[in-house]
């Protein structure tokens, strides 16, 4: 569901596809419930290796992410979450269609933009991708509430699931709406414009081989 | 101080050092940002910049890595031929990266290849990685610590050109490279280029050139003109903070070079991200370490 608290847009898991008709690239929104960290092996895992996860996200929220994270002492089995930004989500883009359709995530948090995999199957089945602010890991490691559950720990720390209780989780910044529409292929166009004017500005000041 | 002695004591200078340079950026790169952040005016891009500052307040605050990825360590190491640790170095410099890894703490981010398995201590075959420069006559130790993210390492590349590309297939390649894996890699960024013979010889000056403090220029009056052309004109494509648009799109872009071979121009680029964790120490041969990059450290 959706609730706005002191102008802040806030998704609740469970997430359902209405909740994020209204949602378009360029909006700013925070996230309350669970969010599971899940990158690249993970995604392979899944999608070529056949193997479901041992986590149900349906409806919920993933983080492309490896995180620090420390055991809290004098607790059996439990770990603080001490760091954790986005990592580049293009690497996971080319599971991402089959990984969204199989899972039936709502919300993918990560870093950069995606390509047509995700744009299709925000628009297929009803999900978003946002960007968090990369480099900021302290502001989000102290929205993260609670570890409740790791799993494929074998995988090592950043490829660990690591399956938060997160609040107010944010900002996080549209890139990919349920739309499919999508902001960074949008500002590309216009980068890409840009970059072209500026080579032809710079070569005229370079021919230093004569 | 016996050698041992002296072994520990830089290998605990070195450890506390790591783990510091992984929570506060250098004094050069927190004005760069406060400097660009002044020229913002749309919402989002202000609200980046301000997420940005609150998240360096925090990790001073809560004594904890800015940065989740704290990369695969790098030293930069520039060593007279007298410095008496200079034999011990590459060792203690990876014992230095265990204790600050279980300190900090930091992220285990050494996966070997082929087995694919992650050692579980930040270190493994050939990581961390120390590069050489030998000074005769001089018994002083410079070291460069770095911490090599995967998301600015991924916009990486080296090619040879050939002399028919001239320094402007030089520029093609650097925007180019801008536009299609820089927007991702956590603008605004510091781009190294390198200019010289060979892929590797480029890659080598490109990652070098990341060292130098923002604000300086290359030597050579025709590459300091180049690295203003190339500042500029990435900055007019607007990548903003985070590649989300805005004003500008780099902190600085550094130039190194060497000479070449007739038949080739390599090219090599290399990016740092906003969150450019360099760290610059000297050290005494009695082992008095002076930081140049960090106001205020003592280690």
């Amino acid at each position: 569901m959706v609730e706005i608290r002191d102008g802040k847009k806030v998704l609740v898991t469970p997430v359902s596809a209405e909740d994020l008709a209204d949602i378009k690239i360029g909006d700013i929104v925070y996230l309350d419930g669970d969010l599971m960290t899940c990158r690249d092996v993970a995604h392979r895992r899944l999608v070529e290796g056949g193997r479901e996860l041992p986590y149900d996200i349906r409806n919920k929220a993933i983080f492309h992410a490896g995180p620090i994270v420390r055991p809290i002492q004098g607790q059996d089995d439990a770990y603080e979450m001490v760091s954790v930004g986005p990592t580049t989500s293009m690497r996971m883009e080319k599971f991402e269609y089959e990984f969204t359709q199989h899972t039936g995530v709502r919300v993918i948090v990560g870093k950069g933009g995606m390509g047509p995999n995700t744009e299709r199957a925000c628009k297929e089945f009803g999900a978003i991708h946002c960007v968090f602010p990369a480099g900021c890991a302290v502001v989000a490691a102290t929205e993260v509430q609670r570890i409740a559950e790791h799993h494929w720990d074998e995988l090592g720390m950043p490829e660990t699931l690591w399956c938060c209780k997160v609040k107010e989780f944010g900002p996080l910044i549209v890139s990919i709406d349920a739309n499919g529409d999508n902001l960074f292929e949008k500002n590309k166009v216009d980068f890409n414009k840009k970059k072209d004017a500026a080579i032809e500005e710079i070569c005229k000041h370079v021919s230093f081989i004569k | 101080m016996t050698k041992e002695q002296s072994v520990e004591l830089m290998t605990d200078k070195m450890a506390k050092f790591v783990a510091y340079v992984g929570k506060k950026l250098p004094d050069d790169v927190e004005a760069k940002l406060q400097e660009l952040r002044q020229q913002e005016t749309t919402p989002l891009a202000t609200a980046i910049y301000d997420t940005m500052a609150r998240n360096q307040k925090l990790a001073v605050d809560l004594n904890r890595p800015c940065c989740q990825d704290t990369g695969v360590l790098q030293f930069w190491v520039k060593c007279g031929v007298n410095f008496p640790l200079m034999g011990e170095l590459e060792a203690l410099l990876k014992e230095a990266v265990v204790r600050a890894t279980f300190a900090a703490p930091l992220r285990h981010n050494s996966v070997e290849t082929f087995d694919e398995v992650n050692t579980k201590r930040n270190v493994g075959k050939g990581t961390p990685t120390v590069f050489w420069d030998i000074v005769p006559d001089d018994d002083h130790c410079e070291i460069y610590t770095y911490m090599a993210g995967g998301g600015c390492t991924l916009p990486g590349k080296a090619m040879v050109l050939m002399p028919g590309m001239g320094y402007e297939g030089v520029t093609k390649f650097v925007l180019d490279q801008m536009t299609s894996y820089g927007l991702n890699a956590c603008p605004p960024l510091l781009v190294g280029v390198g200019v010289a013979t060979s892929v590797e010889t480029a890659a080598l000056l490109s990652k070098k050139a990341l060292m130098r403090p923002l604000g300086s220029h290359n030597p050579n009056p025709r590459a300091a003109e180049m690295e203003k052309l190339l500042e500029d004109g990435i900055n007019s494509i607007g990548l903003g903070p985070q590649g989300m648009s805005g004003k500008n799109s780099v902190m600085g872009v550094h130039i190194e070079n060497t000479a070449r071979h007739p038949s080739t121009i390599g090219v090599a680029v290399n990016v740092g991200c906003w969150s450019h964790r360099r760290g610059h120490v000297v050290f005494d041969k009695d082992l008095n370490a002076t930081v140049t990059t960090h106001s205020g450290v003592q280690l």
